[in-house]
């Protein structure tokens, strides 16, 4: 097997970068091996009740009517929880970081913005009683104009669907996350080629094995402790705490232990209202997903837009870069909103790009909220960018290594957002790449360096 | 309909538990004898997580109603190596990294164990068909179809 560790790099390093290089048995292994990793549905207790909920069939509707009589009648059926019986209801995840407003219900007061919303929580002795009497839960609605698309969203006679009067988030009293770096429209009419082009994606489905679900235990001294899959330990307790209206320290959180997350485990959705069922009914209540509500009412990936406008040069320089994204958050901003502002962070790309405009949107429809998805606001915008380059290389007739390799970011360079770039190793990483895939670059590339400019043709 | 007692051989331990009408293989293995290797994903046969061997055959433990299996020999990851030291394919699951969340593990020893019992030479091919009802979100299935079959060297002697 070739040895692709360069071991010169960690020569003279000392001990601490010992482990480099090595393999280092996980510490988990040993438990996943032999059955004996305690995942949170691992947790057998007699006495649990099991919560499931009447879901939403409309993708945006007045609640005209809810009827629980149903349920109640269902043998085995404990108890019925609505929004009524939720202590602060409104609340959004970010808050924690000084985000707002609380655009999100716990359980919705009247009306429903996405197809498979919660509406009713029920608890029963069984899963078999809880299924049924969820099922048994009756609603009226009247149904509302439905948003399905972004596009569709931000167009002027769109219907309204969110309170605060506009289908985006709204960043510090602007539509949209922007980044104003020198004069785009000006450095287009002095390129030698523009080249616009537009991408686009669909929402994904995260699919972990293990679906998200906890178990909550009222303790002796009044406490309640989760057990939980979530990958947002901390968020998940305080926004609990907020959202079930006691001291943080009312709860305990037992994590860590996730069958699959990449991302997807780190709403607060099923904590808060299965403790809120635990302190109703004072017996241990779970609140796991269906595979099919992981798959159908889980938060996704957003839907993405991205449209790329460039102004290059006849040698391969990117003199300009507009970009307008779009990322969907559905009925409701959840994480969102961050990584729209992740998203416009990651503009232009790796590239010193000296005229840089970016309008990155965080938009709301009536679909299944979305959040973070490994490489939150990044995985799709690079694929974008990253895809413009080989376009833009192949128009120009160009080696796509060595256009990255002309407009790579330098040490010291100025990015859009006004930061100096330290560290720079892409060009290094480029040549590596080349070298190691037989990709033979010319020779003014091979003499490139992060360190300097010199080659760059400015 | 009442519950009914329902006797299993589990791990070569004679077990008897009581058992509504239609709980599952699953069910009776977690709730009933506090197995709880074999894990639930999806509840419909479509995710391989809690495979365990029956009789010396794979099978999707939530799809088997326990009452058609009475007197059965039910084998589950927590008998893979119960005095301690971890067997071939275990050490060769550790050693090749070939588990990540850790989820799907058992359903995929459980999987591998029942080809190799049948087929203790099998080629890639054969592995990665054995193992086709197990999903995997983690790790791809490079890692674990390797593990599989550096577990079934060492298994005949080989050293590798």
């Amino acid at each position: 097997m070739t040895e692709l560790i360069d071991h010169d790099y960690f020569a003279g390093d000392g001990d601490d970068l010992h482990v480099v290089g090595t393999s280092v048995t996980r510490a988990d292994a040993l438990g996943h091996v032999t059955g004996r990793t305690q995942f949170f549905e691992d947790l057998l207790l007699a006495d649990c009740l099991h919560l499931k909920m009447h879901r939403s069939e409309r993708h945006h509707a007045l609640l005209k009517r809810v009827d629980v009589s149903g349920a109640l009648e269902v043998p085995g059926v404990v108890r019925v929880l609505t929004h009524e019986d939720v202590p602060e209801n409104w609340y959004t995840v970010l808050r924690l970081i000084g985000v707002e407003p609380n655009d999100q219900p716990v359980l919705p007061e009247d009306r429903v913005l996405w197809r498979g919303e919660p509406i009713v929580a029920v608890v029963a002795e069984t899963e078999a009683s809880a299924l049924e009497g969820a099922a048994r839960v009756e609603v009226e609605y009247e149904d509302l104009p439905a948003v399905l698309t972004m596009e569709e969203a931000l167009t002027e006679d769109a219907p309204i669907i969110k309170p605060h009067g506009a289908n985006c988030f709204i960043y510090e009293g602007h539509p949209c996350r922007r980044i104003r770096f020198g004069n785009v429209e000006h450095a287009f009419a002095q390129a030698d080629h523009v080249f616009e082009w537009r991408y686009e994606s669909e929402p994904i489905e995260h699919a972990p094995v293990e679906t998200t679900g906890c178990i909550v235990v009222p303790q002796p001294n009044g406490r309640l402790k989760i057990h939980s899959n979530t990958q947002a330990a901390f968020f998940t307790l305080d926004n609990t705490a907020l959202i079930i209206g006691g001291p943080f320290n009312r709860l305990q959180l037992v994590g860590g232990t996730v069958g699959g997350g990449f991302g997807g485990k780190v709403d607060v959705i099923v904590e808060p209202i299965a403790c809120l069922a635990a302190l109703a009914t004072n017996r241990p209540v779970e609140y796991v997903y269906s595979r099919l509500e992981e798959m159908q009412v889980s938060s996704t990936r957003s839907a993405e837009i991205f449209v790329v406008k460039d102004g290059v040069m006849a040698d391969g320089r990117i003199v300009a870069r507009k970009v307008t994204c779009y990322m969907e958050a559905g009925a409701y901003t959840g994480h969102t909103t961050y990584g729209v502002t992740k998203c416009a962070a990651h503009m232009p790309g790796p590239y010193s790009i000296p005229n840089v405009w970016v309008d990155a949107y965080c938009v709301y429809t009536n679909r299944t909220p979305t959040g973070p998805m490994r490489g939150f606001g990044v995985t799709n915008a690079d694929f974008a960018l990253e895809t413009q380059m080989d376009r833009i290389a192949r128009a120009l007739e160009m080696d796509p290594l060595e256009l990255r390799l002309k407009n790579a970011y330098r040490d010291g360079d100025l990015k859009a957002h006004r930061k100096v770039a330290e560290g720079a190793a892409l060009v290094e990483v480029i040549q590596r790449a080349a070298e190691l895939t037989g990709h033979e670059l010319a020779e003014e590339y091979e003499r490139m360096s992060s360190l300097t400019h010199a080659g760059v043709g400015v | 309909m009442p519950s009914r007692v329902i006797e299993l051989v589990v791990n070569g331990r004679h077990r008897e538990l009581l058992v509504r009408p239609g709980m599952s293989l699953l069910g009776a293995l977690r709730d009933g004898l506090g197995l709880t290797g074999a894990k639930r994903g999806c509840a419909d046969g479509s995710c391989g997580a809690c495979t365990v061997m029956l009789d010396g055959k794979p099978v999707l433990s939530c799809l088997v109603a326990v009452e058609t299996v009475d007197g059965a020999a039910v084998r589950t990851v927590e008998g893979m190596a119960p005095d301690g030291p971890l067997t071939e394919l275990q050490q060769a699951f550790v050693d090749g990294f070939a588990t990540q969340c850790g989820f799907c593990t058992p359903g995929i020893l459980m999987a591998a164990e029942a080809l190799l019992a049948e087929n203790p030479e099998p080629t890639r091919e054969e592995v990665v068909r054995a193992i086709s009802g197990s999903v995997c979100r983690c790790t791809g299935y490079t890692a674990i179809v390797d593990a599989i079959l550096a577990g079934a060297e060492a298994r005949r002697g080989v050293t590798v």
